[in-house]
């Protein structure tokens, strides 16, 4: 042995393990409070509902208790809400679905596209997540969700709820998929049939045993789809196909039978436009050709349409507010807001009109990744409340049962 | 450089034993092995934070994106993963208004803008430098003036020791998420001035990795990232050469990959859909520099580049039932040319001239497409007056850009425009190494062709956006040669920035149309510190840094918006990052931590967008074995060690822990 050199070693080692222990003595410290730090990351939140008072409580005079609002929210962002206005209380609830449903994994999803009210049950079309979520109109809470690939809008008749769908069977050429409307059966909540349609289908009209669905072609840059399908749906078959015009979008049924359809055009050189067909030939009656078209609602007999027409030549959105008489056919106003409100909303991207007391309603996108605006106006168009929503605020859906209080 | 290779010397050893000498640094641009952080150099008068050597290679990185984490004032955008893209932000500018520059020549997509730094390994890189404002070291092209701040990224120089004709260097990199990454590296002298250089790597890796969303009282998912696998082959082949007073070089770039693309993670019927959509990429460049000095009063610079990008993305519905069909093929072309003069007119007095011309030109398979071609012209006078304690440096550049398209009437406006730049340091003491620091600088970026041309979003008519930025600063520097305590540095650096014009993506009739306008204003009000230091206790070396980042960011485009002066998204008040690494002997210890306050995903700072904030740490063990003729080093990281959820991107997940482990053998 060496003792010498084992003193040494040891000596060095000593030097070295005191060094250690006087940085260990000050990072020591500094790591625990790291550690501290990083362990004590909270969970996050389910985001609570935003309730505010709008206006003052107001017996429901009509059956109308109140209503619905999805906003769609920006593609990606699974942004999708849900708001609730009471017509009793006079409170907006904003985002309400959320904290009634704290176990749906990732909320109510990606781009709310329609919302419907029926039997009971409160349909939320979403987009994007490729689902109709089924909820109970009275708590708003989860009932079930129905699988349908890049679904765009619902109606119903009888037991049957119909379905538009961009994602129909792909053929030789991908380029050219043709959409269809799913049949769900409202009891079991599954799908029972699916009749295939045009390219790209959106808004459906159900007449006695026929239904109705715009084909856009919206996919088909610059083909557009000019058609409207119409089902029979007794064998639930497409029967035929109207010519309107070029990417089509809404439908609307008035009370005399005839069918108003919007026509997006190309946003180039072609306007959109509005058009009716008579459901009982099934023929283009009438053509609007100064009247662009981006949402319509019928009440009685008014038809109130709003358009935010994009030109990429002009650069430019134009925006107007109309009301369209449907059994005259005349053009009733121009801009149906006549309090200069309309000053104030950059997108109009919705709009509603209570049946029973015929207030209507127009909502705000603004710029689409911060929260929009719900306008309400009196029947004569002066604004009576506004208030903010979620992130593009699109569907309302009137309803007459009260919508439960939060546990 | 050289130890790398083949020097057996630790890295945390190797920054005592020599100091950088500047002005052969700037002429040659050869980045010393030592580790250099967020250091302060005397010929760059401007805010510049580096990381090079020992120290970039010790960092727990994937890519130059990781790297750039740790420098202040940054933000990185990441779609999580290997695959997921990664932008930076610096100072809350934007994106496009950095410029990132390979070997010294801008890398260009004058289609978007953006770079993806996830896409740039660290393999072989040498150093990676961020500066604010623009470099201002002697000679530069004109296109060194014209972005808001700027990356460059230096790959290796070659330097083979004389007593030998190569260096080899195989490595190999595995772990978690299935990744398989391996590179070589070979060196050689062909003549005592001309050396070449041949890097070449390949990466595969599944993208697949658990992440999980949890609600307080509310739900709890686990799932997997699906269609986030990429493979990629990158090689790079370089020929250097030295001259009397100067040197050239020539590069090739090549770089092929594939990848999917996993999407926004959003609700979805769990497992119900597959997410398809893919995209392949190949770009390849050829770059030449040249400098030499003619006489004592003034030195040329050459740069030439030549770049092709393909960029192939398809989504099926034949695959994925929910998708729309997309099958769309862009070609880009660009050129490039610079001359650059510096003038060394009195000792105090230096002129630098520089004209720069790039033409780029864009070819797509959409409808309606204007097939646009883009020729840029740039000239930049640069004067330096240095004195005894003060540098002051002006500059100016003129940018002329003329727009061409296939479609008569299509392309935009010509743009002539001036920007200048104004830089002062003061050192006011003589025996202390503190310098006071200040800049201004007006600069802009042009709309990308995307951004005028692309189909249904395109707005010939924008403006260029613009930026105007005010910084003060100090840095202090101090060193002990003998003493344990070897080095301290520290810096700090106050700015107001504002983004005016800026492009902004504004919807038109529905949520499938959008279109790009000059609405945007943004005012920055920040704050960018680091500290760094070394120690070193006989055998045991140990050197830390540690930045922190201000920055209050807000929106004042919108007057009548309750959410005027809001917060923009993605960029939070506070950052922070620090690094410690421990050498002892043949083994190196490095702690890494990063991190990120709570930020808004909107402008709209409001509960539903509100976005926690996420810190991660990162532990890497390695150690060094010398062999009879070569040497081998080994080492595992562990990445995200507490496993923390979190994500950067809204409906983006990013990894949960993760490792890696590496084997290089070095001849």
């Amino acid at each position: 042995m060496l003792p010498d050199a084992g003193y040494k070693c040891q000596n060095h080692h000593l030097l070295d393990i005191m060094t250690i222990g006087k940085i260990l003595r000050t990072t020591l410290p500094l790591l625990a409070l790291l550690s501290q730090f990083t362990a004590c990351r909270k969970e996050e939140a389910i985001v609570p509902s935003t309730p505010t008072t709008v206006t003052d409580p107001a017996d429901s005079d009509g059956e109308i208790c109140g209503f619905f609002l999805l906003n769609e929210g920006n593609m990606g962002s699974n942004k999708a809400t849900l708001d609730y206005f009471d017509y009793a209380t006079g409170v907006y609830t904003k985002n309400i679905y959320a904290e009634r449903n704290p176990g749906v994994v990732k909320e109510l999803g990606d781009v709310g596209n329609d919302l419907q009210i029926y039997g009971g049950k409160l349909y939320a079309v979403i987009n994007c997540s490729h689902f109709v979520e089924v909820m109970d109109v009275r708590t708003a809470r989860h009932l079930s969700q129905i699988s349908i690939p890049n679904c765009r809008y619902i109606t119903f008749k009888g037991r049957y709820a119909y379905v538009s769908s961009y994602a129909g069977p792909v053929q030789i050429d991908p380029n050219a998929r043709l959409g269809y409307v799913a049949k769900i059966d409202t009891v079991s909540l599954e799908v029972v049939a699916t009749c295939t349609v045009g390219y790209q289908p959106e808004e459906m009209v159900i007449v006695g045993e026929k239904l109705y669905v715009a084909n856009s072609g919206g996919y088909r840059v610059p083909n557009y789809d000019r058609t409207v399908s119409v089902i029979d749906l007794a064998t639930f078959q497409e029967v035929k196909k109207i010519d309107v015009a070029i990417n089509l979008h809404r439908l609307e049924l008035d009370q005399y039978g005839q069918i108003w359809v919007s026509s997006r055009g190309d946003y180039y050189d072609t306007p959109s436009r509005t058009y009716v067909i008579d459901s009982r030939t099934d023929e283009v009656t009438d053509e609007f050709k100064l009247l662009p078209n981006s949402e319509m609602t019928v009440c009685g007999d008014s038809l109130y349409v709003y358009s935010t027409e994009w030109n990429y030549n002009t650069q430019s959105n134009a925006i107007s507010y109309a009301i369209v008489n449907v059994r005259t056919k005349r053009i009733v106003t121009r801009n149906f807001i006549t309090d200069g409100t309309e000053q104030r909303i950059s997108i109009p991207y919705g709009v509603a009109v209570n049946p029973s007391t015929r207030e209507i309603f127009v909502t705000d996108a603004r710029d689409y990744v911060t929260p929009g605006r719900l306008y309400c106006f009196t029947p004569d168009g002066r604004k009576r409340w506004e208030v903010e929503t979620g992130d593009i605020p699109a569907h309302i859906a009137f309803t007459r049962q009260p919508l439960a209080p939060l546990q | 450089m050289a130890y790398l290779i083949s020097g057996p010397g630790s890295g945390t050893t190797s920054v005592f034993a020599q100091r950088p000498d500047s002005s052969r640094l700037a002429h040659i641009q050869r980045i010393d092995s030592v580790v250099v952080v967020g250091t302060f150099r005397p010929e760059k008068v401007i805010p510049a934070q580096v990381l090079s050597g020992e120290r970039l290679q010790r960092l727990n990185a994937h890519s130059i994106a990781d790297a750039i984490r740790y420098f202040s004032g940054v933000q990185i955008k990441d779609y999580g993963g290997i695959g997921g893209l990664k932008t930076i932000n610096v100072r809350g500018m934007g994106t496009q208004h950095v410029g990132v520059f390979y070997d010294g020549i801008q890398l260009g997509n004058a289609q978007n803008g953006q770079i993806d730094l996830g896409r740039f390994s660290l393999d072989n890189m040498a150093s990676v430098t961020l500066y604010n404002g623009q470099k201002s070291s002697g000679i530069q092209a004109a296109k060194d003036y014209a972005s808001a701040s700027a990356v460059y990224l230096q790959s290796r120089i070659p330097e083979v020791s004389p007593d030998r004709r190569y260096n080899l260097r195989l490595s190999l990199k595995g772990g978690s998420f299935g990744t398989v990454n391996p590179s070589i590296l070979y060196e050689q002298r062909l003549a005592e001035r001309i050396s070449n250089s041949l890097n070449a790597e390949f990466l595969y890796t599944t993208g697949r990795y658990r992440f999980s969303y949890v609600k307080a009282d509310g739900y709890d998912t686990t799932a997997v990232r699906q269609n986030g696998d990429v493979r990629a082959l990158r090689i790079e082949e370089g020929l250097f050469g030295r001259i009397p007073n100067g040197s050239w070089r020539v590069k090739a770039y090549f770089y092929n990959s594939e990848r999917g693309y996993p999407g926004a993670f959003v609700r979805e019927e769990p497992g119900k859909f597959r997410h398809e959509d893919r995209q392949w990429d190949s770009n390849f460049f050829l770059q030449g520099a040249f400098n030499k000095a003619l006489g004592k009063r003034y030195r040329l610079s050459l740069n030439a580049k030549y770049a092709y990008d393909y960029l192939h993305y398809l989504s099926d519905p034949r695959l994925d039932v929910t998708t729309m069909y997309v099958n769309n093929h862009y070609h880009q072309q660009e050129a490039y040319l610079s001359a650059a003069h510096e003038f060394n007119l009195f000792k105090w007095w230096d002129l630098n001239l520089a004209t720069d011309l790039q033409y780029n030109v864009l070819d797509a398979d959409l409808v309606n497409f204007v097939y646009p071609s883009r020729l840029m012209a740039l000239a930049a006078t640069a004067t330096t007056f240095r004195f005894d304690k003060i540098t002051l440096q002006g500059s100016l550049l003129y940018t002329f850009v003329e727009d061409f398209a296939r479609k008569s009437g299509a392309a935009a406006g010509d743009k002539n425009v001036f920007t200048p730049t104004v830089v002062m340091q003061y050192r006011p003491l003589r025996h202390i190494d503190l310098a006071l620091r200040a800049f201004y600088k007006r600069i802009f970026r042009m709309p990308t062709l995307n951004d005028l041309y692309y189909t249904f979003i395109g707005n010939k008519y924008l403006k260029p956006e613009y930026t105007t930025q005010y910084n003060l600063g100090a840095s202090y520097t101090k060193e002990w040669p003998k003493a344990h305590f070897r080095r301290f540095e520290a810096s700090l650096d106050l700015y107001y920035n504002e983004v005016d014009d800026k492009i902004i993506a504004m919807p038109t009739s529905n949520q499938f149309q959008w279109t790009m306008v000059n609405l945007g204003y943004v005012e920055i009000r920040g704050a960018d510190a680091v500290v760094s230091g070394s120690m070193r206790f006989g055998q045991l070396g140990v050197d830390g840094r540690a930045t922190y980042t201000y920055q209050k960011a807000q929106d004042f485009t919108d007057r009548t918006s309750t959410y005027y002066g809001g917060q923009i998204p993605y960029i939070p008040w506070h950052s922070a990052s620090a690094v410690v690494g421990l050498s002892f002997g043949d083994w190196c210890l490095d702690y890494s931590f990063i991190y990120t306050g709570e930020r808004y995903e909107s402008s709209a700072n409001i509960p539903e967008n509100h976005a926690p904030a996420w810190y991660t740490s990162d532990l890497a063990l390695s150690k060094r074995f010398h062999l009879r003729r070569s040497q081998l080093r080994t080492g595992i990281e562990v990445n995200n060690l507490l496993n923390q959820q979190y994500e950067v991107v809204q409906c983006y997940p990013m990894p949960g822990t993760n490792v890696k482990i590496i084997i290089s053998w070095i001849l």
